[in-house]
């Protein structure tokens, strides 16, 4: 995507949000520039550190669920037998939409940052690990075999072969997922909590009624969304070169 | 080199595709093994590497039993066996890296590292992409190259190694006419100026009768002794006495396979 684009693309959104909000002229609806003025209000605030509990929360979903899925999925592709067992298991669990399980888990795991974790854990731990398992699954046979000719050991292709082929699969699966994420995130967070996005645009629309505040906070957990999207999409391009062009 | 003796090999719940079967060859001889589908000349292939166990008998390179891939043999595959992620320098350092990875232990790699020194090894790999022509497009990644130059960044890979012993499945199927001509006589060429061995699997006719001065035929399954034809038109060019060759090993063939086998193609 280019920049210049990128940019035309933005500014004709504002512009229609600033035209919208100037015929509705309505106070759920602030204009564009009202909204900017309050996040920078805001900034100096409190949200900050709902952004930060925010990010926390889903950088470490992100990092749980990378971290225990690569390897299971690493596993499962690479054995037949393991997958034959398990597959069926992910594949009735693996379509269950995770947000309807928000309330069991705040449930056991009470109203704490361990909950929202969790959430974000389930909805990428098996995209992760499906997509993974396919990539370990699809490494052609006549590769392994030149590696293993050349003297490559299971450690050897582990670490030449399997890890770097999951490096794709796993940024796929986070691109394809973090959108996702955000949004449970959100619904996450309207339950029993005082930090967060989610809780504060919902506090700021429902309690406060300050609705240039509420959708600095909307444009806040947009930010954050963007940025992980295009955070991962900077290191696909980083850390899969071959790929470019194809 | 090679001697293969009373070796017996079956895929579990088929029929054994050798029973009994001897076989020896040469140091620095040419060979190649001619069959159809299924007849088990990839097996043969896999197994002489070290990469599958006989039943029965037992495989001997230089003395030696061969129970594991050898680090004197080199493997030649019909898809290239590259990585994607890493660039034609990278893929054809790829041998050093896996010794490296191990150090010398005597079972990944030699004991008596050859090449222990890293800008070395760079400097070896640098000399194969020289010779392999391939050193201009050192840096782009297989799925920007042609299929003549990723089979000559494997082979490259290979040679930097410095094994005594070749082999090649079906190395040039998926390339076109000329371009495997191009290989069939470079790899003859380096063959020559290394001393190797060479075992190259091949299902076409004119591709055995260009590279084998000696031609394993093998029939439909169990194979018990070894068929060989002395190809006299090896070295010779593509002359009446190569194309005669060819007619020859194409009677030697259908006699074996009891089926009609076309030539170029599979039967």
């Amino acid at each position: 995507m280019k920049k210049r684009h990128l940019f035309f693309a933005a500014l004709a959104i504002l512009l229609f949000w600033e035209a919208a909000a100037l015929l509705a002229a309505i106070p759920i609806l602030p204009a564009p520039h009202l909204v900017a003025a309050v996040l920078v209000r805001e900034l100096g605030g409190e949200l900050p550190l709902h952004f930060a509990a925010s990010l926390w929360r889903v950088t470490a979903g992100i990092g749980l669920s990378v971290l225990l899925a690569t390897p299971a999925g690493l596993a499962l592709g690479q054995s037949k037998k393991a997958d034959a067992l398990l597959s069926p298991v992910i594949w009735i669990l693996y379509p269950i939409p995770k947000v309807v399980l928000v309330p069991v888990i705040v449930l056991f795991l009470g109203i704490g940052d361990l909950a929202k974790i969790a959430i974000i854990f389930l909805i990428l731990f098996f995209q992760v690990l499906v997509l993974v398992r396919d990539q370990a699954a699809a490494i052609p046979s006549q590769l392994i075999l030149s590696l293993r000719s050349l003297g490559a050991g299971r450690r050897a292709l582990f670490r030449l072969v399997y890890l770097p082929a999951s490096i794709p699969a796993v940024l796929t699966a986070l691109r394809q997922s973090v959108g996702t994420a955000i949004a449970v995130l959100y619904i996450a967070e309207l339950f029993a909590t005082r930090h967060g996005l989610g809780y504060y645009i919902y506090f700021q629309g429902s309690t406060l009624m300050d609705y240039p505040a509420m959708y600095a906070g909307i444009v806040a957990m947009s930010a954050l969304g963007l940025g992980l999207y295009y955070g991962v999409d900077w290191l696909e391009r980083r850390l899969c070169p071959w790929k470019r062009g194809g | 080199m090679i001697i293969l003796d009373s070796l017996g090999f079956a895929w579990p719940g088929s029929l054994p595709l050798f029973q009994g079967f001897d076989l020896e060859v040469g140091r620095g001889q040419t060979w190649a093994i001619l069959g159809s589908s299924g007849c088990g000349k990839t097996s043969l292939l896999t197994l002489i590497a070290g990469l599958l166990h006989p039943q029965e008998g037992q495989i001997r390179i230089d003395g030696e039993r061969v129970v594991r891939p050898r680090p004197g043999t080199g493997l030649i595959l019909q898809d290239y066996g590259l990585l994607p992620w890493a660039t034609v320098r990278e893929n054809a350092g790829l041998g050093f890296r896996v010794r490296a990875f191990y150090g010398p232990d005597g079972v990944h790699a030699p004991k008596a590292a050859t090449m222990t020194i890293k800008e070395d090894m760079a400097a070896e790999v640098d000399r194969w992409l020289l010779r392999l022509d391939i050193a201009s497009i050192a840096d782009r990644y297989p799925a920007e190259i042609s299929g003549g130059q990723r089979q000559r960044t494997a082979i490259a890979r290979t040679l930097a190694l410095g094994p005594d012993l070749l082999l090649m499945d079906e190395p040039f199927s998926s390339l076109d006419a000329l371009t495997r001509e191009d290989l069939q006589e470079l790899t003859l060429e380096l063959c020559r100026e290394g001393n190797l061995t060479l075992v190259m699997v091949t299902h076409s006719i004119e591709e055995a009768a260009r590279v084998g001065s000696r031609i394993l035929v093998l029939g439909s399954a169990p194979n018990r002794k070894a068929l060989v034809v002395d190809n006299s038109a090896f070295g010779k060019g593509l002359g009446a006495e190569y194309r005669e060759a060819c007619g020859q090993l194409r009677g030697v063939l259908e006699s074996v396979s009891g089926t009609g086998f076309r030539v170029g193609g599979r039967a």
